[in-house]
C-alpha cells in the first residue's frame, strides 16, 4: 500500500465511475476516430449507388415538390406570403436535420454493438459522429435552400431582402444539433433494455413533424389554443419558425428559442447522464 | 518498483464480478415503471417471484464470473491466464480492456493499454482495405499520423498489398484477418492485452504473428494473453496465471502451472462414468453416460505396441436419433491435437435406437508416439456439434523396446510401424 502513492497510474478501473465528468482529455485523444468515423458515415454512405451524393439534394427536392404539389396547389394551405416551395423546403430542411440526427445516434448502441463489445473507446464519439455527418449533410442542404431562394429572388417575381438575424443562423442550428443529439443518445442508451423504443422513435420522429411548422404556418396553427400549445411545446417549433424568420423577415420568437434551448439543455444533460450509465453496463446486458 | 528493478504496470486488487442471471431487466418499460414505482412506496417488487427471498440486493441468481483476483505484471512482463471454457478468462480479459467494470476492486494501469479481442473491429466492408486500416487503427487508439507513419508497414506485413484499394466486402475471410492482424501488430502500446486471435490465419502467418509478438515483448512492452494453445503460452510467456471457476488456482514459471494444468485432465484415468439424470452431459436428446478405454488385460502398462479401444456410452432419450454423430479428439502432453475421428464416417448406417448404447473407436498398436494421451468427446447433430466433453479420459503410453529399434530422443507425434524394404541393385 504504501508504494501506491508514488506510481502515477494513467486507467484506474473501478465499479463506479462519476457519469457527471466525462473524461474531456480521453476524448481529445481520440479525436481523429472522430473525423475517421464521419468520414467514413459520409463516404460509405453513398457507395454503390449510381446518383451518389445527388441524393443528397434529391431527398429535400423531391419531398418539397410533393408537398407543394399536395398541401400548396391541392389543398391551398397558407405559407404566411412565402412561396410554398420556399416554404416547404425551408422546414423541410432542418427537420430532415432534427429527425436524422435523433433517428441515427438513437441506434448507436444496438448497431455499434459488435465493436462496443469488443474494444474501448470513448462511447459518446459514435453519436457525435453520426450528429457531425448528418450536419455536414444539411449544410449542403442548406446551401441549396440558399439557392433556390436565391434563384426565386432572380427569376420568379420574389422580393428577397436578407435579414440581419441571419447572424443568428449558428444559434439555431446549435440549437437543432444539441436537441437532436440529446433526444438520440436519451433514446439510444434506453432501447438496448427496451428495445421497443427504437421502433417507436423513428415513428413518433414522424408524427412530431405534424407537431411543426413543417407543413404548418403559424397563422394556421394559432386558429385553435389546444393546436398551438401543443405546437409550442415541441422546441422544433420555434427553431423552425426562426430559421424561417432569418430567412423570410419577421421578428425572432426570443422566448421560443429560449424554451428551446433550456429543452435543449434538459435533453442533453439527461441523455448524458443515462449514456454513461448504460456505456458501463452495456457488455453485460447484450 | 519491485524486488527486481522493474517497474510495476499493472495492479489488479481484489477484483470481483458478478453477474445477475434472468435479471437483465424488466420486460417492458411499464413493468419496470410498476417495480420501480412499488420499491418508492416502499413495497415489495412486483416482479419478485412468489416464494423467493426478498432482501433488497440478494433477490435473482448472482453468478461470480471472478471472485478474489489480485495479481501484479512488470514491466516487459509476458503473462499468459490459462484455464478451461468458463474459468472466467474471458471476463478478466473484457475487464482489463475496460468493455466491463468490476462488481467490486480495482484495476490500475500505467501507460497506454490496447487490446485484441478480435482482428479486425470495425471494419467497414463497403470502404477499402486502406480505409479500413485508418479505421481499425484509430478504433485501437491510434492518431491518424501514426497510422500513415506506419501504412506501409502494415500493408506489406499483411502481404495483400494487391488488393489494397478494393472494397473489404470482397476480400476472403483469411485476408480480413491479416489485414486486421497487421494493424494490431503495428499499435505500439505500452500494455498490449491479447485474446486468441492466433487461432486464425494459416501457419506461416500464425509464426510470423508469434514472432511479432515476441518483438514487441523484447522492446520493454508488457503482454497478457489468454490463449488454451499451451503450445503458444510455453513458447511466448514467462509466467502464467490459472483460473478455475473464476479465481486464481495458480500462478507462477509457466512451465510449472502448464504441467500441473495439464495434469488435471488425468484426475479421472481410463475410465469414467457420469450418472443419467444427474450429472451426465448431453442435451434433451442424448447423454453422454461413460467413457473407458478398454484392452485385454488391465494389469498390463500400456505401451506403444497396445491396441486401443475407447468406448463411448450414450443415452439417448429419444425414440431414434440416426443423424446422432460422435467424434473422439486425442490431444498429447503438449495440447497438440493429435487427430480426429468421426463414428459416422466409418460406421455410417447403425440404427442408434431409443435407451442405452455405445459405440468404439478402435486405435491400433504401433502408431502413437509414447506421452500422455487425453480424449475429447464430441457429440454433433446434423454436422454441428451439440456438446463437447472435454474431461473424459487421459492415459499414458509407455515406450516398447522392440527388435533393434531406435527412434532417438526425437519423436514427431506419431511413431507408426511402417514398412520398409531394401533392394539391391
Amino acid at each position: 500500500m504504501e508504494q501506491h502513492a508514488s506510481v502515477d497510474w494513467d486507467i484506474i478501473i473501478k465499479p463506479r465511475q462519476a457519469w457527471w465528468k466525462p473524461d474531456l482529455r480521453e476524448f481529445w485523444h481520440y479525436r481523429d476516430l472522430l473525423w475517421l468515423l464521419v468520414r467514413r458515415d459520409l463516404t460509405a454512405q453513398y457507395k454503390q449507388t449510381i446518383l451518389g451524393p445527388a441524393w443528397l439534394v434529391l431527398q429535400p427536392l423531391i419531398t418539397t415538390i410533393t408537398y407543394t404539389v399536395m398541401f400548396g396547389l391541392m389543398a391551398r394551405l397558407p405559407t404566411g406570403g412565402i412561396p410554398a416551395m420556399l416554404f416547404y423546403l425551408s422546414g423541410i430542411v432542418p427537420w430532415t436535420y432534427f429527425a436524422g440526427v435523433v433517428n441515427k445516434t438513437s441506434r448507436t448502441f444496438v448497431s455499434n454493438a459488435n465493436v462496443l463489445t469488443k474494444v474501448y473507446f470513448p462511447r459518446l464519439i459514435m453519436p457525435v459522429s453520426t450528429t457531425l455527418s448528418t450536419l455536414f449533410s444539411f449544410l449542403v442542404q442548406l446551401g441549396l435552400l440558399i439557392l433556390i431562394i436565391g434563384g426565386h429572388a432572380f427569376f420568379a417575381d420574389f422580393h428577397w431582402t436578407p435579414s440581419l438575424n441571419l447572424v443568428f443562423l449558428p444559434v439555431v442550428i446549435l440549437l437543432m444539433t444539441l436537441l437532436g443529439l440529446g433526444a438520440g443518445i436519451l433514446v439510444s442508451a434506453m432501447s438496448t433494455k427496451y428495445r421497443d423504443l427504437g421502433f417507436l422513435v423513428s415513428f413518433g420522429v414522424q408524427l412530431l413533424m405534424f407537431a411543426s411548422p413543417v407543413i404548418f404556418s403559424p397563422e394556421m396553427v394559432s386558429r385553435n389554443r389546444t393546436i398551438e400549445m401543443i405546437f409550442n411545446l415541441n422546441p422544433m417549433t420555434p427553431v423552425i419558425n426562426s430559421m424561417r424568420t432569418m430567412f423570410f423577415g419577421g421578428a425572432l420568437d426570443w422566448y421560443g428559442l429560449g424554451y428551446a434551448a433550456l429543452a435543449s439543455l434538459v435533453l442533453l444533460m439527461t441523455g448524458l447522464a443515462v449514456f454513461q450509465r448504460v456505456e458501463r453496463s452495456f457488455a453485460d446486458v447484450v | 518498483m519491485s524486488q527486481d528493478g522493474t517497474p510495476r504496470v499493472i495492479q489488479v486488487q481484489g477484483v470481483d464480478k458478478r453477474y445477475r442471471l434472468g435479471q437483465a431487466g424488466g420486460a417492458t418499460l411499464s413493468e419496470d415503471v410498476g417495480a420501480w414505482f412499488a420499491r418508492f412506496r416502499g413495497r415489495p417488487d412486483p416482479r419478485i417471484p412468489i416464494g423467493k427471498e426478498v432482501d433488497g440486493q440478494r433477490v435473482g441468481t448472482d453468478f461470480w464470473a471472478l471472485r478474489e483476483i489480485s495479481f501484479d505484471v512488470h514491466q516487459g512482463e509476458m503473462l499468459g491466464i490459462i484455464g478451461r471454457n468458463g474459468a472466467g478468462k474471458s471476463t478478466l480479459l473484457k475487464l482489463l480492456s475496460r468493455i466491463t467494470l468490476p462488481t467490486t476492486g480495482e484495476i490500475r494501469m500505467k501507460g497506454r493499454m490496447s487490446s485484441l479481442l478480435e482482428v479486425g473491429t470495425g471494419f467497414n466492408p463497403e470502404l477499402t482495405g486502406r480505409e479500413n486500416i485508418f479505421l481499425n487503427g484509430a478504433i485501437l487508439g491510434m492518431r491518424k499520423a501514426e497510422i500513415e507513419q506506419k501504412l506501409d508497414d502494415i500493408i506489406a506485413f499483411s502481404g495483400i498489398q494487391h488488393h489494397i484499394d478494393s472494397p473489404v466486402k470482397r476480400y476472403s475471410s483469411g485476408m480480413k484477418v491479416r489485414l486486421g492482424f497487421s494493424v494490431a501488430a503495428h499499435l505500439e502500446p505500452e500494455i498490449l492485452v491479447i485474446d486468441e486471435v492466433l487461432a486464425v490465419g494459416d501457419t506461416e502467418f500464425q509464426r510470423k504473428c508469434l514472432g511479432k509478438m515476441k518483438d514487441v515483448s523484447r522492446a520493454g512492452r508488457t503482454i497478457l494473453f489468454v490463449s488454451h494453445n499451451m503450445t503458444a503460452i510455453a513458447s511466448l510467456c514467462s509466467r502464467v496465471i490459472w483460473l478455475h471457476d473464476g479465481r486464481i488456482r495458480m500462478s507462477g514459471p509457466t512451465n510449472e502451472v502448464v504441467r500441473q494444468y495439464l495434469s488435471t485432465y488425468n484426475e479421472h484415468g481410463e475410465s469414467r462414468t457420469w450418472q443419467l439424470g444427474e450429472d451426465a452431459p448431453g442435451d434433451d436428446l442424448v447423454r453422454l453416460t461413460g467413457v473407458t478405454l478398454e484392452r485385454g488385460d488391465v494389469t498390463e502398462v500400456l505401451t506403444t505396441a497396445t491396441a486401443l479401444r475407447v468406448r463411448i456410452r450414450y443415452h439417448n432419450l429419444a425414440i431414434a436419433d440416426n443423424d446422432l454423430n460422435i467424434s473422439i479428439h486425442l490431444y498429447n502432453g503438449e495440447d497438440i491435437l493429435v487427430f480426429v475421428s468421426g463414428w459416422r464416417a466409418a460406421d455410417p448406417n447403425s440404427p442408434v435406437a431409443s435407451g442405452p448404447g455405445s459405440v468404439w473407436c478402435d486405435i491400433p498398436a504401433d502408431l502413437l508416439s509414447p506421452g500422455d494421451y487425453r480424449v475429447v468427446v464430441n457429440f454433433h447433430r446434423n454436422a454441428k456439434v451439440i456438446f463437447q466433453v472435454e474431461e473424459t479420459i487421459a492415459f499414458e503410453l509407455h515406450d516398447v523396446k522392440r527388435n533393434g529399434a531406435w527412434f532417438g530422443k526425437r519423436r514427431g507425434v506419431f511413431s507408426p510401424q511402417l514398412v520398409w524394404g531394401a533392394e539391391a541393385s
